[in-house]
């Protein structure tokens, strides 16, 4: 077998071309994932315009509020360009410059303060985007809903912030401050206590029982009104989120990035490798001669394998130290990364002999391995739950079917111990490395047909 | 009736591929040193019957016996090696293969029977289709076989590939090496077989000398008797339903 192995290392250095893009593939994987995970997310570039007045301030029940600084709050969470008006906003909307165009009109603040009056209005904002490209489109949509649902829970914390404020002084009593004077609130409490003071001094009648049934009211409407300002201040966050982690722990996304990247690299180099190298022993016509006493049929596939497993463990060693420029790994699970890489190697390897076997061409193999392998790794990544139950169903047994998914899965589980555990994917792997293995050495029987 | 000089005996051979029965009791034997034709038109059975001698292909019925205890050494009408390794790297993956004790030592007595000692760092693929043909041979060589079967090894090469190819092939037979080769050219048939074997359509018609068969030619299709070999020889398959 170890001559087999020199002989398919001899011939992988003769083909230049072959070699050279088994080392830049991943050389070229590493250095895109690493940009793309060491690189802070950009903020996206919105023009935007201003054009309320400088001194224009949002009133509640003729009370000002602080500034809520909206502009602040917006720029801080994406890229502002400031324009000087509509034309410019459009004209960067219009070529790309920016993502969308923001305008806060004029009569923002004035639409706002219309709320709290008998005729209401509904205020606006002014949103411009260039909707060419649906995938841009999409993420100004959500972008957009995020940044108006964040400045809505803030407006409304405002106004239930001073409606509580009123609630208060209408319980307790106090003062309250309208257009530059101050008026003394007697408050519910007080009155209550007042109508109770009274009620003595009054002989006994209708109209000390009407006394009472004011004072009761007066009780009852503090009572009440003091259990409705817990429930006024859950009007503008009705809904919390708490997350309770059932199942599952997670890596962080940069360690889930190379574990895809590791997988993929391992995935095209094994496939590719094993299966185009077994149905170059049947194109160079040596598969009868090696056959016919040489060496047996699953020997053969045993060294294809092992072929696969060793370009593949060197590629992709060298693809996770060229990636710890970018991101530090935990060099101390070295161990568990040779156990996922030999692991899933080989159960991509058995795969690649499995097609080598079963399309016979170097060319037909080449494209069978691309046309296989590229799909299950899409699919492999598709969140379970983020598309329909059937359809998550089907998913799951065709990933399942093919080693991509439980060698990611053995990765991640290597790379970071937050990662699922090894135990699960190491045995399906061995699954499938059998019934890959077989279905190779029954493919190989057609191989010496005459 | 087995012979008892056979190196190699064959004994009522047959193949079927489906409802098709590509061989249909073919028998023959062969002694040391001898030379074999086994001829006939294309889709006669030529290559399933050196595939089944060979070992590649089992038989639905009868058997292949090697008397001598030799190894069988088999050469493919295609040059079964690898064409990215130089020539020296293909007869020494293969010595080491078979288990040579000194690969090595192989290697250089095949580059200097095959002739290409000169040329033993060369990348096959830029060899002459007769030079990867005489590396070919060489590796079937590498056993020590005291049975050469050869299937159609001029195919494809010019007349002096062939010249200098046979001029090797007899050279093997003349150290005892027993030589059965496939080919649908009677001349060369005729020319290098001590003995022919006929196939037509799976069925063995003739097995013995040249001289022979041109006898039954001339007997059985007395029309085309005085035409070329080929001529009257295509005229004696037809006489016998071919």
């Amino acid at each position: 077998m170890r001559w087999l192995l020199l002989k398919d290392l001899q011939i992988l250095r003769r083909s230049p071309l072959q070699a050279v893009l088994l080392v830049a593939y991943p050389v070229l994987i590493a250095i895109l994932v690493g940009f793309a995970i060491s690189r802070t997310p950009e903020k996206p570039r919105v023009a935007f315009l201003n054009e309320v007045p400088s001194g224009a301030r949002v009133n509640v029940g003729g009370q000002q509020l602080p500034p809520l600084n909206v502009e602040g709050r917006i720029c801080a969470r994406v890229e502002c360009v400031k324009v000087k008006d509509r034309e410019e906003a459009e004209s960067r909307v219009r070529s790309g410059d920016v993502l969308v165009a923001l305008i806060l009109p004029a009569n923002l603040v004035d639409k706002i303060n219309s709320l709290s009056t008998l005729a209401p209005g509904t205020p606006k904002v002014e949103v411009m985007v260039n909707q060419e490209d649906p995938l841009k489109s999409q993420l100004v949509n959500d972008r957009l809903s995020a940044l108006l649902a964040q400045a809505n829970l803030t407006i409304a914390r405002r106004i239930v912030g001073e409606g509580g404020h009123y609630l208060d002084l209408l319980i307790n009593g106090g003062e309250l401050k309208i257009a530059g004077g101050t008026f003394p609130i007697l408050g519910l409490r007080a009155t209550a206590r007042i109508l109770g003071a009274l009620q003595p001094a009054l002989p006994a009648g209708p109209l000390r029982n009407s006394l009472q049934e004011v004072e009761s009211f007066a009780e009852q409407a503090r009572d009440n009104l003091n259990v409705a300002k817990p429930l006024i201040s859950r009007v503008a966050q009705p809904i919390e989120v708490e997350k309770q982690v059932v199942s599952g722990s997670s890596p962080p996304l940069e360690i889930f990035a190379i574990a895809v990247a590791a997988t993929l690299t391992l995935a095209f180099v094994t496939v590719l490798l094993v299966a185009g190298s077994l149905a170059l022993e049947r194109e160079e016509n040596a598969f009868p001669r090696l056959t016919r006493g040489l060496v047996s049929p699953l020997a053969l596939l045993g060294e294809k394998v092992l072929l696969g497993v060793a370009v593949g463990l060197v590629v992709t060693l060298l693809m996770l130290a060229g990636l710890e420029i970018f991101v530090p790994l935990q060099w101390s699970r070295f161990g568990l990364w040779l156990l996922a890489i030999l692991a899933g190697g080989a159960g991509l390897a058995a795969a690649g002999a499995a097609l080598g076997a079963v399309a016979r061409e170097v060319r037909a193999v080449s494209l069978l391995a691309f046309m296989v392998t590229l799909p299950i790794a899409f699919l492999s990544l598709v969140p379970s739950g983020s598309i329909g139950s059937g359809l998550s169903e089907v998913v799951d047994v065709v990933t399942a079917l093919f080693p991509f998914k439980p060698a990611l899965q053995a990765m991640t589980g290597a790379l970071d111990s937050a990662g699922p555990s090894l135990g699960g994917p190491l045995l399906h792997l061995a699954i499938l490395i059998a019934a890959y293995g077989l279905i190779a050495r029954l493919a190989l029987r057609r191989f010496s047909s005459v | 009736m087995a012979r008892v000089d056979a190196a190699l005996e064959v004994q009522g051979i047959v193949k079927r591929f489906g409802e098709r029965e590509a061989l249909r009791g073919v028998s023959f034997a062969a002694g040391p040193g001898e030379r074999v034709a086994v001829i006939g038109p294309n889709g006669a059975g030529k290559t399933t019957l050196l595939s089944i001698m060979a070992g590649i292909a089992s038989p639905d019925e009868g058997e292949v016996r090697e008397t001598n205890g030799g190894a069988i050494g088999w050469v493919p009408q295609q040059a079964a090696l690898y064409r990215r390794l130089t020539v020296e790297e293909n007869l020494l993956l293969f010595a080491r293969l078979e288990g040579h004790e000194e690969p090595r030592r192989s290697t250089e007595e095949m580059l200097e029977l095959c002739g290409l000692v000169e040329r033993r760092g060369e990348i096959v693929a830029r060899l002459s289709g007769g030079n990867q043909q005489r590396i070919n041979i060489a590796i079937g060589l590498l056993s020590r076989p005291a049975v050469l079967l050869l299937d159609e090894p001029s195919v494809g090469l010019d007349p002096r590939q062939r010249a200098r190819l046979w001029e090797f092939v007899l050279g093997l037979a003349a150290h005892g090496t027993t030589v059965i080769f496939s080919t649908h050219d009677i001349q060369e048939a005729e020319r290098y077989g001590q003995r022919l074997l006929v196939l037509a359509d799976g069925e063995s018609l003739f097995d013995g000398p040249t001289d022979e068969l041109r006898e039954a030619v001339r007997r059985e299709a007395p029309e085309a008797a005085d035409s070329d070999f080929e001529t009257a020889f295509v005229a004696y398959l037809h006489h016998r339903g071919h």
